[in-house]
């Protein structure tokens, strides 16, 4: 048998999502940034609403999202996504808008915007991007870097006393009423991924109708920035990050789950 | 019939907002132009027209809701003063990188620092010199009268829609706060049409997306950039010049002032010509770009040229730069949030241009 004859519509198991450009992506390679992206296109996609999605590229590795997502987008200034989201959904209230940021971005330059994007009940959805650490410019302590952990800001590992503590922004969201979906995954296994993506078609879901702020926090490895191998950047993120940042819903349909 | 109204500099470019059709204002609260959005909220444009009013949670929100509604074509504007200008100045550059549509409002304060509440014009290097960072240029209306408040926020629009570039209108606290009768315009529509050539409106099937950003990793396509967008400033410059001359015909000394100066000036000449001192007035309505052409063309038939700015000469260098040497050129200002009177004024003229 040729290969000719296996390459036909019927044997088709999985296609890239045309919602994907042709783009060579420009993140490093084992980095979860790539499966984010595909799996938040992959759901506009199969919801039908390329034509009506405009998304907000944030400042960090995430930098150039408008490079590979084949919809209308914005470079947000850094932090400002969420503010870029509501000047754009108050402007186009029919549209679906999401934003796509780092913790960096989100979680310490961004945090007031988010917040109050949050408080509002923006009715847009954030992907949240958690690897613990600045990556673009080099690996600095980043606003969710673990207790201990080395970066090249916290060469000694973060010490809590003067650097501060690892801050959980998405529970932090999920106490307020503005949000409505609120939900921490990770795109490291199959089953991860899986899982992932039904969260970001929740997401989404839930902006079309009209409930409020959703998030999916996506916690990622960096392994360049980690110096770690990306198998062994991620079975440190299943160790360490996980039980900080403990992967499932916080807030489901405006409700806190598990007593959160 | 004409629609004559009694108001404040704040209400007046409030109220021309919405009647130029405005989409969205996204402020937040100084001192003194809180009455822009409280007028707003009071109107519920909403309702007169669909326009969106927010209320942000800082001066960095508020200009970056104004770069993401500015992005989808829609007409958008914020208003601040000095402190808060000082706040948006980043993204008053990114809006300019992004050539991105939209109307800014200061009306300013004293300052340096927090500073003081009171009108102060020292503002101006921000304003016409760029403010944030990269080689850009705002669009900059100057109005000396609560009608040209009401008038410039649909001057403000348009300039800003056909050089796809943010204009700024310098207002300060004297013009923003003071009441005077406005002969308001008809209610504009607001946009139905979106060119797909920049606009993000959701990317249409079978059609490129549409990216918005002032960022190029490749120097040199972000040189390329910056040549287009210098282009664009010259052509600006060739036809948006705006000024006002005031008895300028048989001048011997000019007075070179624009907003709230201007109209002390005028009564500075009044004064001046009452003791036989032939004073003229040329009034910048355009700070950007600078009315350097009938300045000099004036400039050769005066004894001397006197710049008045409520600041410690900021303007006086663009008089300069424009007029070159050969003509006496003085400053007079007060800063800090007082105001000069005209006496100060026609006084600070004769000491500094008659007298030395």
């Amino acid at each position: 048998m040729d290969i000719k004859d296996i390459i036909k519509p019927e044997n088709l198991v999985y296609q890239k999502t045309p919602l994907m450009t042709d783009k060579p992506l420009s993140y490093c390679p084992g980095c979860g940034h790539g499966t984010a992206h595909r799996i938040v296109m992959e759901v506009i996609e199969e919801m039908g609403i390329q034509s009506e999605t405009i998304g907000v590229a944030p400042v960090g590795c995430s930098v150039l999202a408008y490079d590979f997502m084949n919809v209308d987008m914005v470079g947000a200034s850094h932090g400002r996504a969420p503010a870029v989201a509501t000047g754009i959904k108050r402007c186009w209230p029919e549209k679906f808008v999401y934003t796509y940021q780092g913790d960096g971005d989100l979680a310490a330059i961004g945090t007031a915007e988010t917040i109050h994007a949050a408080n509002r009940g923006e009715n847009i959805t954030i992907i949240f991007i958690n690897n613990g650490i600045y990556g673009m410019t080099g690996g600095q302590m980043a606003p969710t870097t673990l207790e201990g952990m080395k970066t090249s800001t916290s060469p000694y590992g973060r010490e809590l006393k003067s650097m501060g503590n690892p801050l959980k922004m998405t529970e932090l969201l999920a106490q307020l009423p503005g949000t409505c979906y609120v939900t921490r995954q990770s795109v490291h296994s199959p089953r991860n991924v899986r899982r992932a993506k039904k969260a970001v078609r929740a997401a989404f879901e839930s902006q079309k109708e009209n409930k409020g702020l959703s998030l999916v926090e996506i916690v990622s490895n960096c392994n360049s920035g980690w110096k770690m191998e990306p198998v062994a950047s991620n079975e440190w993120m299943v160790e360490h990050m996980f039980p900080f940042y403990p992967l499932g819903d916080i807030k489901v349909d405006g409700k806190l789950v598990n007593n959160q | 019939m004409k629609e004559l109204r009694l108001m404040k500099g704040n209400e007046a470019v409030a109220e021309g907002a919405i009647r130029a059709g405005a989409d969205g204002y996204f402020g937040y609260p100084i001192t003194p132009q809180s009455e822009v959005m409280e007028y707003l909220m009071a109107q519920q444009p909403e309702k007169r027209t669909g326009m969106v009013v927010l209320q942000a949670e800082s001066e960095v929100a508020a200009i970056n809701m104004v770069y993401g509604g500015a992005s989808t074509g829609k007409k958008v504007m914020t208003s601040s003063s000095s402190p808060g200008m000082s706040l948006m100045q980043e993204g008053v550059s990114y809006l300019a990188g992004a050539e991105l549509p939209c109307l800014l409002l200061n009306v300013a304060r004293g300052g340096p620092g927090l500073g003081t509440i009171q009108p102060a014009q020292a503002d101006y290097f921000q304003s016409v010199k760029g403010g944030g960072h990269g080689d850009y240029n705002l669009i900059v209306l100057a109005p000396s009268s609560v009608q040209e408040m009401f008038d410039f926020a649909f001057l403000g629009f348009e300039l800003a829609f056909k050089y796809r570039n943010p204009v700024l209108i310098l207002s300060d606290g004297l013009i923003g706060q003071m009441m005077e009768k406005v002969e308001l315009c008809e209610q504009m529509p607001r946009t139905t049409y979106f060119d797909r050539s920049w606009t993000l409106t959701g990317k249409p099937d079978g059609q490129e997306r549409n990216i918005v950003t002032s960022l190029d990793l490749d120097a040199s396509r972000q040189e390329i950039h910056n040549q287009h967008l210098q282009e664009k400033y010259r052509k600006c410059k060739e036809t948006e010049v705006r000024y006002e001359l005031i008895d300028t015909d048989d001048a011997e000394y000019l007075f070179v002032a624009y907003g709230s100066s201007a109209r002390i000036c005028q009564k500075a000449i009044q004064l001046g010509r009452g003791e036989g001192i032939k004073i003229g007035l040329l009034r910048p309505i355009t700070l950007w770009p600078f009315p350097a052409k009938p300045l000099v063309e004036l400039a050769p038939k005066m004894k001397g040229i006197l710049s008045v700015e409520q600041s410690a000469g900021q303007m006086v260098e663009d008089v300069r730069l424009s007029v070159g040497c050969g003509v006496h050129i003085e400053h007079y200002g007060r800063m800090g949030g007082m105001i000069p009177t005209p006496e100060q004024v026609l006084e600070n003229l004769k000491k500094l241009l008659i007298t030395k």
